[in-house]
């Protein structure tokens, strides 16, 4: 990924930046130009909570470039507090640990880097709440 | 007084026995875990580096101190393994947790002191009015070359302390700095492994800079070992600092709930804060804390910090380091440890 780009997504990726349509309440992640359920272009921005449920998750076996290293790892659906739904990993667990519904906290981790000479891109991923 | 208003410490979930890796390398396991007072150590996970580990002990921080990100002007990370050798850490971080861009930001080195390096700095902003709050982190993935006897024990880990003048959990009192060019341990650019001088790594240089820091610490606060109820020094292996504080005056009772280096390794710039963050999890208010760092190179910070009555309302904010050391833990082999610390060459980069 090029700088500009990884830039531009800092606020989401880093901060789980939301925007909260001022009409009707509904929360974009990531934001939006106009809010599909009543099309205001009108928005305030919020920091999503770092707690979720998953909802569902797969483990991919043949990874893409970047993430040869990795393989096998989780990819989880997980439901943020205000209803956002977000697709990451899932790390520090095996599958077996998994649960539909299973609690978890969002964190901040390497997600991956094109050459060891290039940017290392930073991002969410998800581990299992732990009492 | 200026000190502590929020603190919180962090380790990655992966370990490796230090028998794994005397059996990799053809040693004996009962006389490295006697002769180091070691069992195991933290492992970052292939996802973690400085900058993540910060940004989660940080975030532990803030919990504690219940400030506004917003008003912190100043951010510090003393560590030996930041990610870029040029680009610093502390820019990604204030990003993740919400702080500046009206920030001061700045990534230290100093071997294994670091970390209290960039406390200092913190806490003399605070203490000079520069700023209403300044966060210090000291925090590591230190690297031993295969078969050496750092892999034993360099870890993965850190602590995050931040320093403010109001609603201050732990004051401090008094700080010291001991240093000297001596050539113990060092890494030079493009060199993926530290070097170090052997046994000049012990009295020359760890006891000369801690007793140094420590005894002028002593006599200038006018403060005794009895008087402490907890000391913290810097845990290159169990045996250092156990040593160390005993030349001092110290009793293993004092050291014990600081002294994590048994389950948790050498996190170097995050060695010694670690420590007093497991300290803050259980002092009470008026408690005295002796605390000296070490850095190769070399030299030693000291602090002298005294726990307050608002102490024991942050404890339970955020997660204690003794409970993360504890819980989820997951054992490597040597070679997932490889894998894990990019030890292994590759034919293409990945």
């Amino acid at each position: 990924m090029k700088s500009p780009q990884y830039t531009r997504e800092i606020p989401q990726r880093y901060r789980l930046e939301a925007e909260k349509c001022r009409q009707c309440g509904k929360v974009h992640f990531p934001p939006r130009l106009i809010c599909d359920a009543c099309q205001s272009q009108e928005f305030e921005q919020v920091i999503l909570s770092r707690a979720g449920r998953i909802l569902t998750w797969t483990v991919i076996h043949v990874p893409p470039t970047n993430f040869d290293l990795e393989a096998p790892y989780i990819i989880a659906i997980v439901e943020l507090e205000e209803g956002v739904r977000l697709t990451c990993q899932v790390v520090d667990c095996d599958p077996e640990e998994l649960a539909v519904d299973a609690p978890v906290e969002m964190v901040f981790r390497r997600i991956q880097e094109d050459s060891q000479a290039d940017i290392i891109q930073y991002g969410y991923k998800a581990v299992l709440s732990r009492p | 007084m200026a000190g502590i208003v929020g603190y919180g410490a962090y380790v990655p979930c992966y370990r490796i026995k230090a028998e794994t890796i005397a059996r990799q390398w053809g040693g004996d396991p009962a006389a490295v875990k006697r002769g180091l007072l070691l069992e195991e150590k933290t492992v970052p996970g292939q996802d973690e580096d400085t900058i993540t580990i910060s940004v989660q002990a940080a975030r532990y921080a803030l919990q504690r101190a219940d400030i506004s990100p917003a008003d912190i002007g100043a951010v510090y990370i003393g560590s030996e393994s930041h990610p870029y050798a040029v680009k610093p850490s502390g820019t990604v971080l204030i990003d993740a947790l919400g702080i500046g861009p009206k920030v001061h930001v700045a990534d230290y080195e100093f071997a294994c002191k670091a970390g209290t390096e960039a406390m200092f700095v913190a806490w003399s902003h605070v203490q000079a009015g520069h700023m209403k709050y300044a966060i210090g982190i000291g925090a590591d993935t230190s690297q031993g070359a295969p078969g050496d006897a750092l892999e034993y024990t360099a870890s993965a880990g850190g602590a995050a302390f931040i320093m403010g003048t109001e609603n201050v959990a732990a004051e401090v009192l008094h700080t010291y700095s001991f240093t000297s060019d001596t050539p113990d341990f060092w890494r030079k650019e493009y060199e993926y492994y530290p070097q170090h001088s052997g046994r000049f790594t012990g009295e020359p240089a760890y006891f000369k800079h801690i007793l140094g820091a420590g005894r002028g610490m002593l006599e200038e606060s006018d403060y005794k070992p009895e008087d402490f109820a907890f000391a913290v020094f810097h845990m290159p292996n169990g045996k250092f600092p156990l040593r160390a504080g005993k030349m001092l005056g110290f009793k293993k009772e004092q050291i014990e709930e600081g002294w994590l280096v048994n389950i948790m390794g050498n996190t170097y710039s995050g060695s010694s804060p670690t420590g007093l963050a497991a300290i803050l999890d259980v002092a009470k208010p008026g408690d005295l804390i002796f605390m000296v760092s070490f850095g190769s190179g070399a030299g030693s910070d000291g602090f002298i910090f005294q726990a307050t009555e608002r102490l024991p309302d942050i404890q339970g904010k955020a997660p204690k380091i003794r409970a993360i050391l504890d819980q989820n833990k997951r054992y490597l082999d040597y070679g997932l440890y490889a894998k894990y610390r990019r030890k292994i060459i590759f034919n293409s980069p990945v």
